[in-house]
Parts: C-alpha cells; sequence; structure tokens
C-alpha cells in the first residue's frame, strides 16, 4: 500500500522494498514516503521489520553478509541502491542514533569531532565551532561544557546518547534515523531526547523506531505500524491513534498483543 | 524457604574458607541436629520444617561439594604462581652472587670462566627487537584482514590453518628451517637478521591470536557508529578499532617479544655463536646471545662446575630482561586503559 499524506514533496521515498536474510523475507513489498521536516514513527512488534527497515535507508545492512535488497529507495529522487552511489558518502548525508549509546572510548569533544575529520574537515577553529554548534543542538552543552576533554564514557546513559546525537549532528547529515534510542534509557532522559526530536525536525526529516507507543504519539507527526515484515498502516499520528483503518493497527495500539 | 536457601549460598560464595572449615569440622563429628537446628529456629513452623528436611541435606552436600570445587580450583590456580616464585628463588639465590656492574658491562673472558655477558645482553635485545619489528606489523596486519576484511573461504581456512600449524612447530624445527632458508638460500650467513627473521616467525601466531581476540572484542556498535558518521572502512579500523583494541594488541606483543627472548634452539644456528668479544655493528653480525651463553656454559664449557654461578647469574639476568619488558609493556597497557576511560 502507497501512503500518502499532507502535499509536501517527499525526502525519502521506498517503493516496493523486499529485503532477505538468506532466504528469509524481512520485508515484504514496503512503500512509505518521508517528508521533509516530519517526524516518522515506526511501530511494531519485536521482528516486525522496523529495524532493517530503517537501516535500509542509509544502508547499514549491507555490513551483513547474505542480505539482499529488491524494489528501490529514492532519497531526494536518487536511487541510493543504484550501483554508482558512494555509500560512503550516503552515509554522512543520513545520520544515525542507536539504540544503545555508543559513544567511542574518546573525549567528549573527540566525539563529536570524529565525523568532521573522517570527512576532511582540517580547520580547528571550524571542528571546534561545529562541535560546540552541534552539542548545544544536542542540549548537552550546558553539562559538559566544562570537561570536553574527558572521555565520553564518564557520561550517564542520557547524556551519552545526547553526545551520540550531538556527534551525528556534527556531520550536517539531511536526515535523522533514531533506531529505539531512548530504549536503554530512564525515563527523565528520555523525556529529554524527546523535546531534542521536538526541536531537531525544524532542521531534519527524523525516522524514529520505538516500541514505546506513548512515545510515538507525543513525538511523530506520522505513524507508520509494521507488522511481520510488511507495512500495515501509516498516517498521520493523530488519525494512526484514534481512528486506525486496520483492526491489526488497533489491537496493537490498544495492547491487545505486540 | 528459596530464600533461606539462596543466603546460605551468598554467605558461603562471601566467605568461602570459613564456611569450608565449618563444614569440614561438621563432618568430623557428626552432629545430625547442628545444621538443621540452626535454620530451625529460622523456620515459622517446625512442621513445615520437617517437610524441608530433605532438601536442606542435600543441599549441605552441594554446598560441600561447591567449596571442595572451589578450593580445588584456587589451588590449581595457584600453582603457577608458585611456580614462577620457586624459580625466581632459585635464580636469585644461585645467581646473586654473579652479579655485578662488571658482569653486566664486560665480555666474558678466561675461557668464559671470568668476566661478564654484555655482548649476550645486547645480542638478546638485539634479537627480540628485531623479531618483534618484523613480526608485530606483519602479525597485526594479519590478524587486521581475518577479522575485519576476510569472509569465510577456502583460502580464510587456508590461513588459519597455517597459523594453527605454525604454532604447533617445535622450535628446534624452526632453527633448521631458519639454517637451511636465512642463513644458507638466502645467504644471510649466521646473523642478527637471520636470527630475527626465525625468531619473528615463531612469535607470529601468539601476536595474530592476541590480536584477533583484542579485535573481537572491539563492540560492532563502534564500527556501525564510525561508519554511520560516513567514515569509510580503512579510517574505521585505523581511528576506532584499532585504539579500542590496543591494550589487546600489546598484550600479544608483550607475549611474542617474552617468548622470543628466551628461546634457544631457533638461534642456535641461525644468530648465535659461541664466543664474540665484540658489539655487533651491522644486523648481519652474528651475536651471543643469553639463552645459548647458559646452554654453552651449562653443558659444553671446559669448566662446567666453577662457572655454575655465571651460569645462574646470566639465567637471572635473561629473567629479568623477560620479566622487566613485561612489566614495561604491562605498565604502558594500564596507562592505555586508563587514557580510554577518563
Amino acid at each position: 500500500m502507497k501512503a500518502s499524506h499532507m502535499t509536501q514533496t517527499p525526502k525519502i521515498t521506498a517503493h516496493n522494498l523486499n529485503f532477505y536474510y538468506g532466504k528469509v523475507k524481512a520485508l515484504d513489498s514496503i512503500s512509505i514516503d518521508f517528508n521533509l521536516n516530519q517526524v516518522t514513527a515506526l511501530i511494531g512488534p519485536s521482528g516486525c521489520g522496523k529495524s532493517t527497515f530503517l537501516r535500509c535507508l542509509n544502508r547499514m545492512n549491507d555490513l551483513i553478509t547474505g542480505i539482499r535488497v529488491e524494489g528501490e529507495i529514492k532519497i531526494d529522487d536518487q536511487d541510493i541502491y543504484a550501483p554508482a552511489v558512494d555509500v560512503v558518502n550516503l552515509r554522512r548525508r543520513i545520520g544515525m542514533v542507536f539504540q544503545k549509546p555508543n559513544p567511542f572510548p574518546k573525549t567528549i569533544f573527540e566525539n563529536v569531532a570524529y565525523g568532521l575529520k573522517v570527512n576532511g574537515v582540517t580547520d580547528k577553529n571550524l571542528i571546534a565551532e561545529r562541535v560546540e554548534k552541534s552539542i548545544r543542538q544536542a542540549a548537552l552543552w550546558e553539562e559538559v561544557k566544562e570537561r570536553l576533554h574527558d572521555s565520553a564514557l564518564g557520561l550517564s546513559g542520557g547524556q551519552q546518547q545526547r553526545l551520540c546525537i550531538a556527534r551525528a549532528l556534527a556531520v550536517e547529515p539531511e536526515v535523522l534515523l533514531m533506531d529505539e534510542p531512548c530504549s536503554a534509557l530512564d525515563p527523565i532522559a528520555t523525556q529529554k531526547i524527546e523535546e531534542l526530536i521536538h526541536t531537531l525536525k525544524e532542521t531534519y526529516t527524523i525516522i524514529i523506531v520505538t516500541h514505546n507507543m506513548q512515545q510515538a504519539a507525543r513525538t511523530s507527526d506520522v505513524t507508520a505500524f509494521f507488522y511481520m515484515g510488511k507495512l500495515i498502516e501509516a498516517g498521520e499520528t493523530d488519525t494512526i491513534f484514534t481512528k486506525p483503518a486496520k483492526r491489526r493497527t488497533e489491537e496493537y495500539i490498544t495492547g491487545r498483543f505486540g | 524457604m528459596n530464600v533461606k536457601v539462596s543466603a546460605i549460598n551468598i554467605d558461603g560464595m562471601k566467605n568461602p574458607e570459613e564456611r569450608y572449615l565449618q563444614e569440614i569440622r561438621r563432618e568430623k563429628a557428626p552432629d545430625p541436629t547442628g545444621p538443621i537446628s540452626e535454620s530451625e529456629s529460622q523456620t515459622a513452623s517446625s512442621l513445615e520444617n520437617r517437610k524441608q528436611q530433605k532438601p536442606l541435606f542435600f543441599n549441605k552436600k552441594r554446598t560441600l561439594l561447591q567449596h571442595l570445587f572451589f578450593n580445588l580450583f584456587r589451588s590449581a590456580a595457584m600453582v603457577n604462581a608458585l611456580a614462577l616464585f620457586i624459580i625466581l628463588y632459585f635464580m636469585i639465590a644461585n645467581g646473586w652472587r654473579a652479579i655485578s656492574i662488571d658482569f653486566l658491562t664486560q665480555p666474558p673472558r678466561e675461557m668464559m670462566t671470568q668476566g661478564g655477558i654484555l655482548p649476550c645482553i645486547v645480542g638478546t635485545l638485539c634479537l627480540s627487537l628485531g623479531a618483534f619489528l618484523i613480526s608485530f606489523p606483519i602479525g597485526v596486519s594479519s590478524a587486521i584482514y581475518l577479522q575485519e576484511y576476510a569472509s569465510e573461504g577456502a583460502l580464510v581456512r587456508a590461513i588459519r590453518l597455517g597459523i594453527s600449524n605454525l604454532a604447533g612447530v617445535p622450535s628446534v624445527v624452526f632453527g633448521l628451517f631458519g639454517l637451511s632458508f636465512f642463513v644458507t638460500y638466502l645467504k644471510m650467513g649466521v646473523s642478527i637478521l637471520a636470527g630475527a627473521l626465525t625468531l619473528a616467525l615463531m612469535s607470529l601466531p601468539v601476536i595474530i591470536g592476541a590480536t584477533e581476540e583484542a579485535l573481537k572484542s572491539v563492540p560492532a556498535t563502534y564500527r556501525e557508529a564510525s561508519l554511520g558518521l560516513g567514515a569509510t572502512k580503512l579510517q574505521t579500523i585505523l581511528r576506532v578499532v584499532l585504539p579500542a583494541a590496543a591494550p589487546g594488541i600489546l598484550t600479544g606483543g608483550i607475549l611474542g617479544i617474552s617468548r622470543t627472548a628466551g628461546e634457544t634452539a631457533p638461534i642456535m644456528f641461525t644468530a648465535a655463536v659461541f664466543f664474540s668479544p665484540n658489539l655487533p655493528r651491522s644486523i648481519f653480525d652474528e651475536v651471543m646471545a643469553l639463552p645459548y651463553h647458559i646452554y654453552v656454559l651449562a653443558t659444553a664449557g671446559t669448566e662446567i662446575e666453577v662457572t655454575r654461578p655465571l651460569q645462574y647469574g646470566t639465567a637471572l639476568v635473561l629473567i629479568s630482561l623477560v620479566l622487566g619488558m613485561n612489566l614495561i609493556a604491562i605498565l604502558f597497557r594500564a596507562r592505555l586503559r586508563k587514557k580510554m576511560r577518563r
């Protein structure tokens, strides 16, 4: 099914996407659009394919051997699975925040500067400037400005996750993928990240995988419900949560299974 | 009841020794009411307690078995430390009299029955350092290939088979190989280069093994995070994976060096000579080496009994050298780890 909502130009379009782990079909003809400056939440029970789908968007699945992708994903009308695509550059354009905070065992500064350095930025002033900007964007500056050159591993889980967001923002991506970014965090840290998502959507197109219904309802403009590798339903979050079109969606949202 | 059983176990883990002794005492003077009455006082109803008597008895036996094996494992582990301690004690007790400034800074004199061992110390340092400089880059690169790039296939299986068999080759065979290949075929002659190459081959499996383990222990999430930021695979390996694995890789290096410094058989045909009063001037010179010197003094000298103290002294120097190198590397590793944490 095709989920179209609002009259915006889509930033990312997936069309008839099939995905296989070896012989197992994990995604079955997924078609969905992601609009510019919107937050889309991908929900569904464990193993429904939402994380797999997310990882197709920046070709992170390429790291796994024995996978196969059919169909197309376009970003700004460019097919990201076309042979000529530079995957490294693609991943710079599409930032990712992972389930568990995964800062490098380096200083806070070095963590955020890393993406710039590997992308060839050598101007120290520019790096310092961008590092500060990114950490501020991630609402972490006040907490770490005194100890930028301490190890990132000394931060709390919530701070680490915001650092990972800052690290992703530093390379100025266009899209931000978040794979259950709050699942390892306490409620207060979760709230901070959610507020952050709200601010960030002014600049970025955000796609977030979450197991938390309230989080999806609170943070997203559009919600897509995945079940057994299929996209069951996608639409405006309010509609999905108040009057979903499919029975499965309603059952999942109301907690009858999942 | 469950809670109480686990409480006993926790108690046992806290202080296994005391617990064990207590159990032994009970075994020696069996008092059937002893342990049970203890728990009886804690149990609400004695009727319930009687139902629980049997499992309690079995638990006691199991606890005893736990402590028995705990002590068995611990004793086994302690044998290691004890062995090193005894070796050190023997070396120091018999060798310390031979150690002096002259011993460390003079060449041997009077058919090696007098004088020092400076050429041997220098020779061993040259050989170990040479072997390390050759095997460390090759070993680490091989491990990176195997762990980060290669996917399972015929080539990788062949490489792995080669490495594990290399580890099993006896050291004297390495010596003979070095003689026929490096010394004779490649015309290096008996030299530091030939010896270092032979030792390098020997230490390769150790370095590869340790490096692979270190790379394996780097969380996949570091690699994902790096690639997700638009780093190439090479950048990810050089800037994230290797620094995170550095302490473990270093350990491999230490093990490699320690192994080469003490080897006798691989160098006796390729690098070491019986006697040479001069220090080596180039990598094509032959050298004296500590382990070979000990072997010579103890088996082929003219005055074996007279040179006993020299033998022990030389052994003491060798063992201190190896332990010293290990210590430096361990301190360096600890600093690396600390730097990463803080």
